[in-house]
Protein backbone atom coordinates (compact mmCIF):
# COMPACT_ATOMS: atom_id res chain seq x y z
CA UNK A 1 0.00 0.00 0.00
CA UNK A 2 1.43 3.31 -1.04
CA UNK A 3 1.76 5.51 2.25
CA UNK A 4 0.26 8.83 2.29
CA UNK A 5 3.31 10.58 2.09
CA UNK A 6 4.10 9.57 -1.43
CA UNK A 7 0.98 10.02 -2.27
CA UNK A 8 0.52 13.81 -1.19
CA UNK A 9 4.40 14.32 -2.78
CA UNK A 10 3.02 13.03 -5.97
CA UNK A 11 0.77 15.13 -6.16
CA UNK A 12 2.59 18.41 -4.68
CA UNK A 13 5.29 17.72 -7.56
CA UNK A 14 2.13 18.20 -9.88
CA UNK A 15 0.32 21.17 -8.36
CA UNK A 16 3.36 23.37 -6.69
CA UNK A 17 6.61 22.24 -8.50
CA UNK A 18 5.07 22.51 -12.37
CA UNK A 19 5.77 18.63 -12.82
CA UNK A 20 4.34 17.54 -16.18
CA UNK A 21 4.75 15.13 -19.56
CA UNK A 22 6.14 17.80 -22.01
CA UNK A 23 5.22 16.48 -25.00
CA UNK A 24 3.72 13.56 -26.61
CA UNK A 25 5.38 13.15 -30.37
CA UNK A 26 4.08 11.00 -33.17
CA UNK A 27 6.90 10.44 -35.17
CA UNK A 28 5.21 9.52 -38.68
CA UNK A 29 7.16 8.23 -42.02
CA UNK A 30 6.14 10.39 -45.07
CA UNK A 31 7.89 7.93 -47.27
CA UNK A 32 5.17 6.43 -48.82
CA UNK A 33 3.63 10.06 -49.92
CA UNK A 34 6.46 10.72 -52.69
CA UNK A 35 4.70 11.66 -55.42
CA UNK A 36 5.99 13.29 -59.22
CA UNK A 37 3.23 15.54 -58.78
CA UNK A 38 3.09 17.71 -55.55
CA UNK A 39 -0.28 18.55 -55.53
CA UNK A 40 -0.63 14.35 -54.95
CA UNK A 41 2.66 14.41 -52.44
CA UNK A 42 0.35 17.36 -50.60
CA UNK A 43 -2.61 14.97 -50.91
CA UNK A 44 -0.75 11.62 -49.88
CA UNK A 45 1.26 13.84 -46.67
CA UNK A 46 -2.31 15.58 -45.34
CA UNK A 47 -3.82 12.15 -45.64
CA UNK A 48 -1.61 10.04 -44.32
CA UNK A 49 -0.83 12.47 -41.26
CA UNK A 50 -4.03 13.28 -40.62
CA UNK A 51 -5.40 8.94 -40.28
CA UNK A 52 -2.29 8.32 -38.49
CA UNK A 53 -2.55 10.66 -35.86
CA UNK A 54 -6.54 11.19 -35.86
CA UNK A 55 -6.68 10.39 -32.44
CA UNK A 56 -3.91 11.88 -30.94
CA UNK A 57 -4.69 14.73 -29.26
CA UNK A 58 -7.52 12.95 -27.46
CA UNK A 59 -5.61 10.09 -26.62
CA UNK A 60 -3.19 12.06 -24.82
CA UNK A 61 -6.05 13.98 -23.14
CA UNK A 62 -7.64 10.68 -21.69
CA UNK A 63 -4.38 10.08 -20.29
CA UNK A 64 -4.01 13.34 -18.47
CA UNK A 65 -7.53 13.32 -16.91
CA UNK A 66 -7.09 9.55 -15.68
CA UNK A 67 -3.21 10.03 -14.74
CA UNK A 68 -3.98 13.15 -13.41
CA UNK A 69 -0.57 14.51 -15.09
CA UNK A 70 -0.52 17.31 -17.50
CA UNK A 71 0.11 16.45 -20.66
CA UNK A 72 1.38 20.06 -22.05
CA UNK A 73 2.00 19.30 -25.82
CA UNK A 74 0.84 17.05 -28.13
CA UNK A 75 2.94 16.62 -31.64
CA UNK A 76 3.54 15.28 -34.35
CA UNK A 77 7.17 14.59 -36.65
CA UNK A 78 7.49 14.18 -40.01
CA UNK A 79 10.52 12.68 -42.52
CA UNK A 80 12.70 15.35 -43.34
CA UNK A 81 10.55 17.27 -46.31
CA UNK A 82 13.51 17.65 -48.79
CA UNK A 83 13.79 13.56 -48.84
CA UNK A 84 10.19 13.59 -49.44
CA UNK A 85 9.86 16.57 -52.02
CA UNK A 86 12.60 15.62 -53.79
CA UNK A 87 10.68 13.30 -55.90
CA UNK A 88 7.95 16.17 -56.71
CA UNK A 89 8.84 18.15 -60.06
CA UNK A 90 8.82 21.71 -58.78
CA UNK A 91 11.23 24.44 -57.10
CA UNK A 92 8.53 25.57 -54.91
CA UNK A 93 8.12 23.51 -52.00
CA UNK A 94 6.15 25.77 -49.54
CA UNK A 95 3.15 24.17 -50.52
CA UNK A 96 4.35 21.24 -48.85
CA UNK A 97 5.12 23.39 -45.29
CA UNK A 98 1.49 24.82 -45.91
CA UNK A 99 -0.02 20.73 -46.24
CA UNK A 100 1.89 19.74 -43.10
CA UNK A 101 0.15 23.10 -41.22
CA UNK A 102 -2.97 22.17 -42.60
CA UNK A 103 -2.63 18.28 -40.98
CA UNK A 104 -1.72 19.76 -37.99
CA UNK A 105 -4.80 22.13 -37.62
CA UNK A 106 -6.92 19.07 -38.36
CA UNK A 107 -5.39 17.14 -35.97
CA UNK A 108 -5.65 19.69 -33.10
CA UNK A 109 -1.80 19.71 -32.32
CA UNK A 110 0.26 22.67 -32.00
CA UNK A 111 3.59 22.08 -33.53
CA UNK A 112 4.49 19.37 -36.36
CA UNK A 113 8.16 19.17 -37.41
CA UNK A 114 9.93 17.96 -39.71
CA UNK A 115 10.26 20.75 -42.25
CA UNK A 116 13.90 19.47 -42.72
CA UNK A 117 16.96 18.60 -44.38
CA UNK A 118 20.16 16.64 -44.01
CA UNK A 119 23.11 18.15 -45.25
CA UNK A 120 25.80 17.59 -42.82
CA UNK A 121 28.18 16.28 -46.32
CA UNK A 122 26.77 17.82 -48.96
CA UNK A 123 23.34 19.49 -50.77
CA UNK A 124 21.28 17.87 -53.11
CA UNK A 125 18.92 19.73 -55.30
CA UNK A 126 15.93 19.16 -53.70
CA UNK A 127 17.83 20.62 -50.08
CA UNK A 128 18.86 23.55 -51.65
CA UNK A 129 14.98 23.97 -52.30
CA UNK A 130 13.72 23.23 -49.29
CA UNK A 131 16.46 26.01 -47.88
CA UNK A 132 15.65 28.75 -50.14
CA UNK A 133 11.96 28.05 -49.14
CA UNK A 134 12.00 27.93 -45.34
CA UNK A 135 11.61 31.59 -44.37
CA UNK A 136 8.54 31.69 -46.72
CA UNK A 137 7.21 28.73 -45.35
CA UNK A 138 7.74 29.83 -41.74
CA UNK A 139 6.02 32.96 -42.43
CA UNK A 140 3.16 31.26 -44.37
CA UNK A 141 2.38 28.60 -41.56
CA UNK A 142 1.25 28.82 -37.94
CA UNK A 143 2.46 25.41 -36.86
CA UNK A 144 5.36 24.20 -38.60
CA UNK A 145 8.95 23.71 -37.35
CA UNK A 146 12.13 23.61 -39.79
CA UNK A 147 15.37 22.28 -39.05
CA UNK A 148 18.51 21.48 -41.03
CA UNK A 149 21.42 19.65 -40.00
CA UNK A 150 24.74 21.05 -41.09
CA UNK A 151 27.49 18.93 -39.25
CA UNK A 152 28.54 15.46 -37.62
CA UNK A 153 31.03 14.23 -36.00
CA UNK A 154 30.88 11.45 -38.69
CA UNK A 155 31.19 13.85 -41.70
CA UNK A 156 32.57 16.97 -40.98
CA UNK A 157 30.42 20.56 -41.23
CA UNK A 158 29.02 21.57 -44.58
CA UNK A 159 30.19 25.52 -44.09
CA UNK A 160 28.53 26.16 -47.75
CA UNK A 161 24.97 25.03 -45.86
CA UNK A 162 26.18 26.55 -42.53
CA UNK A 163 26.45 30.36 -44.87
CA UNK A 164 22.95 29.49 -45.99
CA UNK A 165 21.31 28.77 -43.00
CA UNK A 166 23.61 32.42 -41.16
CA UNK A 167 21.26 33.69 -44.49
CA UNK A 168 18.39 31.95 -44.26
CA UNK A 169 18.05 32.85 -40.38
CA UNK A 170 18.34 36.30 -41.19
CA UNK A 171 16.08 36.86 -43.95
CA UNK A 172 13.34 34.00 -42.01
CA UNK A 173 13.39 36.67 -39.01
CA UNK A 174 13.08 39.80 -41.86
CA UNK A 175 9.95 37.90 -43.72
CA UNK A 176 8.24 37.93 -39.75
CA UNK A 177 9.47 41.04 -38.68
CA UNK A 178 5.88 41.96 -37.60
CA UNK A 179 6.15 39.67 -35.11
CA UNK A 180 9.93 40.44 -34.17
CA UNK A 181 11.59 37.99 -36.12
CA UNK A 182 9.28 34.96 -34.38
CA UNK A 183 9.81 32.87 -37.59
CA UNK A 184 13.53 32.15 -36.02
CA UNK A 185 11.92 30.59 -32.93
CA UNK A 186 10.69 27.78 -35.20
CA UNK A 187 13.77 27.26 -36.75
CA UNK A 188 17.04 24.77 -35.58
CA UNK A 189 20.56 24.54 -37.06
CA UNK A 190 22.09 21.43 -35.73
CA UNK A 191 25.33 19.55 -35.60
CA UNK A 192 24.83 15.61 -35.15
CA UNK A 193 20.88 15.99 -35.48
CA UNK A 194 19.27 13.07 -33.61
CA UNK A 195 16.26 11.05 -35.04
CA UNK A 196 13.58 10.65 -32.18
CA UNK A 197 13.74 13.78 -30.47
CA UNK A 198 10.28 14.62 -29.87
CA UNK A 199 10.78 18.12 -28.71
CA UNK A 200 10.01 21.62 -31.00
CA UNK A 201 11.31 23.04 -32.97
CA UNK A 202 13.89 20.28 -33.64
CA UNK A 203 11.94 17.27 -34.15
CA UNK A 204 11.95 15.04 -37.17
CA UNK A 205 10.93 11.58 -37.86
CA UNK A 206 14.48 9.50 -38.94
CA UNK A 207 14.83 7.41 -41.78
CA UNK A 208 16.06 4.68 -39.78
CA UNK A 209 12.35 5.35 -37.66
CA UNK A 210 9.21 2.54 -37.98
CA UNK A 211 6.44 3.67 -39.84
CA UNK A 212 5.04 5.38 -36.55
CA UNK A 213 6.19 5.68 -33.18
CA UNK A 214 5.38 7.78 -30.30
CA UNK A 215 8.33 9.27 -28.23
CA UNK A 216 7.87 11.54 -25.27
CA UNK A 217 9.35 14.16 -23.19
CA UNK A 218 9.40 14.77 -19.53
CA UNK A 219 10.53 17.49 -17.50
CA UNK A 220 11.00 18.88 -14.24
CA UNK A 221 12.80 21.67 -13.14
CA UNK A 222 10.68 22.70 -10.56
CA UNK A 223 10.73 19.16 -9.33
CA UNK A 224 14.43 19.32 -8.85
CA UNK A 225 14.95 22.52 -7.41
CA UNK A 226 12.48 21.76 -4.95
CA UNK A 227 14.49 18.83 -4.06
CA UNK A 228 17.20 20.59 -3.85
CA UNK A 229 16.46 22.58 -1.36
CA UNK A 230 16.56 19.46 1.15
CA UNK A 231 20.10 19.33 0.60
CA UNK A 232 21.55 22.97 1.13
CA UNK A 233 25.22 23.19 1.95
CA UNK A 234 25.71 19.97 1.44
CA UNK A 235 28.77 18.32 -0.82
CA UNK A 236 28.17 17.75 -4.20
CA UNK A 237 27.95 13.85 -4.03
CA UNK A 238 24.63 14.45 -2.27
CA UNK A 239 23.15 16.77 -4.99
CA UNK A 240 24.01 14.07 -7.49
CA UNK A 241 22.12 11.91 -5.89
CA UNK A 242 19.22 13.68 -4.75
CA UNK A 243 19.00 14.56 -8.57
CA UNK A 244 19.39 11.02 -9.36
CA UNK A 245 16.56 10.10 -7.43
CA UNK A 246 14.17 12.85 -8.71
CA UNK A 247 15.04 12.51 -12.20
CA UNK A 248 14.58 8.58 -11.52
CA UNK A 249 11.14 9.12 -10.58
CA UNK A 250 9.99 11.77 -12.82
CA UNK A 251 11.06 9.46 -15.89
CA UNK A 252 9.09 6.15 -14.64
CA UNK A 253 6.04 8.73 -14.77
CA UNK A 254 7.05 9.71 -18.41
CA UNK A 255 7.53 5.83 -19.21
CA UNK A 256 4.26 5.12 -17.96
CA UNK A 257 2.46 7.45 -19.76
CA UNK A 258 4.26 6.76 -23.17
CA UNK A 259 3.67 3.11 -22.72
CA UNK A 260 -0.28 3.64 -21.76
CA UNK A 261 -0.17 6.45 -25.19
CA UNK A 262 1.53 3.54 -27.42
CA UNK A 263 -1.03 0.59 -26.11
CA UNK A 264 -3.99 2.92 -26.76
CA UNK A 265 -3.09 4.26 -30.08
CA UNK A 266 -1.24 0.74 -31.27
CA UNK A 267 1.73 2.59 -32.17
CA UNK A 268 4.95 1.53 -30.99
CA UNK A 269 6.94 3.13 -28.32
CA UNK A 270 10.29 4.61 -29.05
CA UNK A 271 12.05 6.77 -26.95
CA UNK A 272 11.65 8.45 -23.60
CA UNK A 273 13.45 12.18 -23.89
CA UNK A 274 15.05 12.39 -20.26
CA UNK A 275 15.66 16.13 -20.89
CA UNK A 276 15.26 19.16 -18.14
CA UNK A 277 12.82 21.36 -20.37
CA UNK A 278 12.16 24.89 -18.59
CA UNK A 279 9.34 26.90 -19.05
CA UNK A 280 8.75 30.91 -18.38
CA UNK A 281 6.59 30.10 -14.91
CA UNK A 282 8.59 31.00 -11.89
CA UNK A 283 9.43 28.03 -10.08
CA UNK A 284 10.17 25.74 -13.29
CA UNK A 285 13.74 27.35 -14.19
CA UNK A 286 17.01 25.35 -15.05
CA UNK A 287 18.80 28.45 -14.05
CA UNK A 288 17.40 28.61 -10.53
CA UNK A 289 18.73 24.80 -10.33
CA UNK A 290 22.27 26.17 -10.87
CA UNK A 291 22.06 29.03 -8.11
CA UNK A 292 20.27 26.91 -5.88
CA UNK A 293 23.88 24.70 -5.82
CA UNK A 294 25.56 28.07 -5.00
CA UNK A 295 25.68 30.47 -7.29
CA UNK A 296 24.44 34.35 -7.16
CA UNK A 297 23.48 34.21 -10.81
CA UNK A 298 23.40 31.44 -13.35
CA UNK A 299 25.79 32.93 -15.94
CA UNK A 300 28.90 33.40 -12.81
CA UNK A 301 31.72 31.42 -12.54
CA UNK A 302 31.21 27.61 -11.81
CA UNK A 303 27.75 27.82 -14.12
CA UNK A 304 29.70 25.11 -16.43
CA UNK A 305 30.20 22.81 -13.47
CA UNK A 306 27.06 23.23 -12.08
CA UNK A 307 25.03 22.25 -15.64
CA UNK A 308 27.62 19.42 -15.89
CA UNK A 309 26.52 17.46 -12.88
CA UNK A 310 22.83 18.26 -13.43
CA UNK A 311 22.90 17.17 -16.65
CA UNK A 312 24.92 13.83 -15.98
CA UNK A 313 22.58 13.18 -12.43
CA UNK A 314 19.84 13.37 -15.01
CA UNK A 315 20.81 10.76 -17.44
CA UNK A 316 22.32 8.64 -14.66
CA UNK A 317 18.69 8.55 -12.88
CA UNK A 318 16.47 8.80 -16.00
CA UNK A 319 18.44 5.99 -17.57
CA UNK A 320 17.45 3.12 -15.21
CA UNK A 321 13.77 3.94 -15.17
CA UNK A 322 12.80 3.84 -18.89
CA UNK A 323 13.17 0.90 -21.60
CA UNK A 324 14.29 3.14 -23.94
CA UNK A 325 16.24 6.03 -23.53
CA UNK A 326 16.71 8.65 -26.53
CA UNK A 327 16.49 11.59 -28.08
CA UNK A 328 18.39 14.82 -26.59
CA UNK A 329 18.21 13.34 -23.11
CA UNK A 330 19.65 16.41 -21.50
CA UNK A 331 19.12 19.66 -19.60
CA UNK A 332 17.80 22.03 -22.13
CA UNK A 333 19.19 26.24 -21.48
CA UNK A 334 17.05 28.09 -23.99
CA UNK A 335 17.24 31.36 -22.52
CA UNK A 336 13.49 33.19 -23.39
CA UNK A 337 11.79 30.09 -21.84
CA UNK A 338 13.50 29.93 -18.33
CA UNK A 339 12.83 32.46 -16.00
CA UNK A 340 16.25 32.15 -14.20
CA UNK A 341 17.92 32.89 -17.67
CA UNK A 342 16.02 35.65 -18.74
CA UNK A 343 16.77 37.11 -15.67
CA UNK A 344 20.64 36.75 -15.62
CA UNK A 345 20.62 37.50 -19.43
CA UNK A 346 18.58 40.73 -18.41
CA UNK A 347 21.06 41.74 -15.30
CA UNK A 348 24.30 40.87 -17.71
CA UNK A 349 25.51 37.80 -15.32
CA UNK A 350 24.82 35.88 -18.67
CA UNK A 351 26.40 36.42 -21.53
CA UNK A 352 26.70 34.31 -25.45
CA UNK A 353 30.31 33.01 -24.87
CA UNK A 354 29.08 31.82 -21.46
CA UNK A 355 26.11 30.13 -22.81
CA UNK A 356 28.65 28.60 -25.69
CA UNK A 357 30.47 26.73 -22.67
CA UNK A 358 27.38 25.77 -20.88
CA UNK A 359 26.39 23.98 -24.79
CA UNK A 360 29.34 21.80 -24.36
CA UNK A 361 28.08 20.34 -20.96
CA UNK A 362 24.62 20.05 -21.43
CA UNK A 363 21.81 19.68 -24.62
CA UNK A 364 21.18 21.48 -26.85
CA UNK A 365 22.67 24.48 -28.10
CA UNK A 366 22.27 28.39 -28.38
CA UNK A 367 18.34 28.24 -27.51
CA UNK A 368 15.70 30.71 -28.01
CA UNK A 369 18.63 34.01 -28.03
CA UNK A 370 17.47 37.10 -29.58
CA UNK A 371 20.44 38.98 -31.52
CA UNK A 372 20.66 42.61 -32.45
CA UNK A 373 18.13 42.61 -35.98
CA UNK A 374 21.67 44.45 -37.55
CA UNK A 375 23.66 41.38 -36.79
CA UNK A 376 25.02 40.07 -40.08
CA UNK A 377 24.17 37.03 -41.84
CA UNK A 378 28.05 35.89 -41.79
CA UNK A 379 28.32 36.67 -37.96
CA UNK A 380 25.24 33.90 -37.16
CA UNK A 381 26.86 31.53 -39.51
CA UNK A 382 30.07 31.92 -37.58
CA UNK A 383 27.97 31.46 -34.20
CA UNK A 384 26.15 28.49 -36.34
CA UNK A 385 29.81 26.66 -36.96
CA UNK A 386 31.07 27.38 -33.49
CA UNK A 387 28.24 25.34 -32.18
CA UNK A 388 28.33 22.46 -34.86
CA UNK A 389 32.37 22.63 -33.83
CA UNK A 390 31.51 21.71 -30.33
CA UNK A 391 29.27 19.57 -31.57
CA UNK A 392 31.40 17.81 -33.79
CA UNK A 393 34.59 17.44 -31.74
CA UNK A 394 32.69 16.13 -28.73
CA UNK A 395 29.95 13.73 -30.22
CA UNK A 396 26.86 15.23 -28.99
CA UNK A 397 24.03 17.23 -30.43
CA UNK A 398 24.22 20.78 -30.64
CA UNK A 399 22.13 23.13 -32.30
CA UNK A 400 21.45 26.91 -32.86
CA UNK A 401 18.06 28.62 -32.45
CA UNK A 402 18.44 32.59 -32.36
CA UNK A 403 16.11 35.17 -33.34
CA UNK A 404 18.03 38.47 -34.70
CA UNK A 405 14.82 40.45 -33.83
CA UNK A 406 14.54 43.39 -36.74
CA UNK A 407 14.90 46.74 -35.47
CA UNK A 408 15.76 45.57 -32.43
CA UNK A 409 18.98 46.15 -30.34
CA UNK A 410 21.00 45.02 -26.72
CA UNK A 411 18.29 46.40 -23.89
CA UNK A 412 15.36 45.82 -25.84
CA UNK A 413 13.20 42.98 -25.14
CA UNK A 414 11.29 40.20 -27.72
CA UNK A 415 8.36 38.68 -26.52
CA UNK A 416 7.61 35.15 -27.72
CA UNK A 417 4.08 34.38 -25.95
CA UNK A 418 3.18 30.95 -24.64
CA UNK A 419 6.00 28.70 -23.81
CA UNK A 420 8.68 30.25 -26.22
CA UNK A 421 8.34 33.44 -23.19
CA UNK A 422 10.45 36.41 -23.54
CA UNK A 423 14.70 37.22 -24.77
CA UNK A 424 16.10 40.20 -23.61
CA UNK A 425 18.14 40.71 -26.84
CA UNK A 426 22.14 39.85 -25.76
CA UNK A 427 24.75 41.63 -27.71
CA UNK A 428 27.21 39.39 -30.08
CA UNK A 429 30.89 40.34 -31.11
CA UNK A 430 30.85 43.09 -33.40
CA UNK A 431 34.25 42.21 -35.21
CA UNK A 432 33.82 40.57 -38.38
CA UNK A 433 33.45 36.50 -39.54
CA UNK A 434 32.47 37.26 -42.89
CA UNK A 435 36.01 36.16 -44.62
CA UNK A 436 35.66 33.15 -42.84
CA UNK A 437 32.42 32.18 -44.15
CA UNK A 438 32.71 33.14 -47.24
CA UNK A 439 35.69 30.16 -48.02
CA UNK A 440 32.80 27.81 -47.87
CA UNK A 441 33.68 23.86 -48.56
CA UNK A 442 33.77 21.73 -45.92
CA UNK A 443 35.64 21.32 -42.21
CA UNK A 444 36.41 17.74 -42.66
CA UNK A 445 35.57 14.97 -40.29
CA UNK A 446 37.46 14.96 -36.75
CA UNK A 447 40.29 11.98 -36.06
CA UNK A 448 37.36 10.97 -33.66
CA UNK A 449 35.33 10.24 -36.47
CA UNK A 450 37.46 7.36 -37.54
CA UNK A 451 36.14 4.72 -34.97
CA UNK A 452 36.33 1.96 -36.83
CA UNK B 1 -8.67 -0.95 -11.51
CA UNK B 2 -7.60 0.57 -8.27
CA UNK B 3 -7.62 4.39 -7.85
CA UNK B 4 -6.19 6.88 -5.43
CA UNK B 5 -9.09 10.13 -4.85
CA UNK B 6 -8.04 12.56 -2.59
CA UNK B 7 -10.17 14.59 -0.59
CA UNK B 8 -9.25 18.70 0.41
CA UNK B 9 -11.26 21.09 2.07
CA UNK B 10 -12.31 23.16 4.85
CA UNK B 11 -13.31 20.63 7.57
CA UNK B 12 -16.83 20.79 8.33
CA UNK B 13 -19.59 17.96 9.65
CA UNK B 14 -20.06 14.96 7.21
CA UNK B 15 -17.69 15.19 4.31
CA UNK B 16 -17.00 11.19 4.25
CA UNK B 17 -20.60 10.90 4.56
CA UNK B 18 -20.83 13.00 1.62
CA UNK B 19 -17.71 11.91 -0.72
CA UNK B 20 -18.91 8.04 0.01
CA UNK B 21 -21.96 8.51 -1.09
CA UNK B 22 -20.93 9.94 -4.25
CA UNK B 23 -18.76 7.18 -4.92
CA UNK B 24 -21.49 4.56 -3.56
CA UNK B 25 -23.81 6.37 -6.76
CA UNK B 26 -20.93 5.59 -9.26
CA UNK B 27 -20.66 2.08 -7.95
CA UNK B 28 -17.25 2.57 -6.73
CA UNK B 29 -16.15 0.34 -3.67
CA UNK B 30 -13.73 1.75 -1.05
CA UNK B 31 -11.16 -0.47 -0.28
CA UNK B 32 -9.02 1.99 2.46
CA UNK B 33 -9.44 5.42 3.94
CA UNK B 34 -6.92 7.03 5.90
CA UNK B 35 -7.81 10.80 6.56
CA UNK B 36 -6.55 14.15 9.08
CA UNK B 37 -7.72 18.02 9.80
CA UNK B 38 -4.71 20.01 9.60
CA UNK B 39 -5.16 23.12 10.35
CA UNK B 40 -8.92 23.50 9.91
CA UNK B 41 -7.83 21.94 6.37
CA UNK B 42 -9.89 18.28 6.01
CA UNK B 43 -7.56 15.92 3.71
CA UNK B 44 -8.67 12.52 3.04
CA UNK B 45 -6.60 9.78 0.75
CA UNK B 46 -9.03 6.63 -0.68
CA UNK B 47 -7.79 3.60 -2.08
CA UNK B 48 -11.02 2.56 -4.35
CA UNK B 49 -11.73 -0.14 -7.15
CA UNK B 50 -13.78 1.19 -10.08
CA UNK B 51 -13.75 -2.05 -12.10
CA UNK B 52 -17.98 -2.09 -11.22
CA UNK B 53 -18.17 1.99 -12.22
CA UNK B 54 -20.59 2.46 -15.04
CA UNK B 55 -18.82 5.20 -16.40
CA UNK B 56 -15.39 4.79 -18.57
CA UNK B 57 -12.74 6.43 -15.76
CA UNK B 58 -12.22 9.50 -17.53
CA UNK B 59 -15.65 10.96 -17.07
CA UNK B 60 -15.89 9.41 -13.36
CA UNK B 61 -12.53 11.85 -12.62
CA UNK B 62 -14.53 15.30 -14.08
CA UNK B 63 -18.33 14.07 -12.45
CA UNK B 64 -15.87 13.89 -9.16
CA UNK B 65 -14.39 17.15 -9.88
CA UNK B 66 -17.57 18.98 -10.81
CA UNK B 67 -19.78 17.41 -7.66
CA UNK B 68 -16.82 18.18 -5.50
CA UNK B 69 -16.68 21.82 -6.47
CA UNK B 70 -20.21 22.17 -5.68
CA UNK B 71 -19.49 20.67 -1.77
CA UNK B 72 -16.53 23.12 -1.76
CA UNK B 73 -14.06 20.15 -1.89
CA UNK B 74 -10.85 19.66 -4.20
CA UNK B 75 -11.61 15.60 -5.03
CA UNK B 76 -9.32 14.69 -7.10
CA UNK B 77 -9.20 10.46 -9.00
CA UNK B 78 -6.01 9.62 -10.27
CA UNK B 79 -5.08 5.69 -11.46
CA UNK B 80 -2.87 4.54 -9.27
CA UNK B 81 -0.20 3.27 -11.84
CA UNK B 82 0.81 6.67 -11.33
CA UNK B 83 1.75 6.61 -7.71
CA UNK B 84 3.09 3.06 -7.82
CA UNK B 85 5.77 4.51 -11.30
CA UNK B 86 6.89 7.02 -9.09
CA UNK B 87 7.31 5.29 -5.70
CA UNK B 88 7.71 1.50 -6.51
CA UNK B 89 10.21 -0.53 -8.32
Amino acid sequence: MLSRNEILETIDMIDQQHLDIRTITMGISLLSCCDPDPEAACRKIYDKICRTAENLVKTGEQIEREFGIPIVNKRISVTPMALVAAASETSDYVPFAKALDRAAKTCGVNFIGGYSALVQKGMTAADRKLIASIPEALAETDFVCSSVNVGSTRAGINMDAVRLMGETVKKTALRTADRDGFGCAKLVVFCNAVEDNPFMAGAFHGVGEAESIINVGVSGPGVVYHALQSVKGQPFDEVAETVKKTAFRVTRMGQLVAREASQRLDVPFGIVDLSLAPTPAVGDSVARILEEMGLETCGTHGTTAALALLNDAVKKGGVMASSSVGGLSGAFIPVSEDEGMIAAARSGALGIDKLEAMTCVCSVGLDMIAIPGDTPAETIAAIIADEAAIGMINNKTTAVRVIPAPGKGVGDTVEMGGLLGTAPVMPVHKESSADFIARGGRIPAPLNSLKN
Amino acid sequence: MHAIVTVIGKDRVGIIADVCALLSQQRVNVLDISQTVMQEYFTMIMMVDVTDAELPFAELVKLLEEEGKSLNLTIRAQREDIFNAMHRI
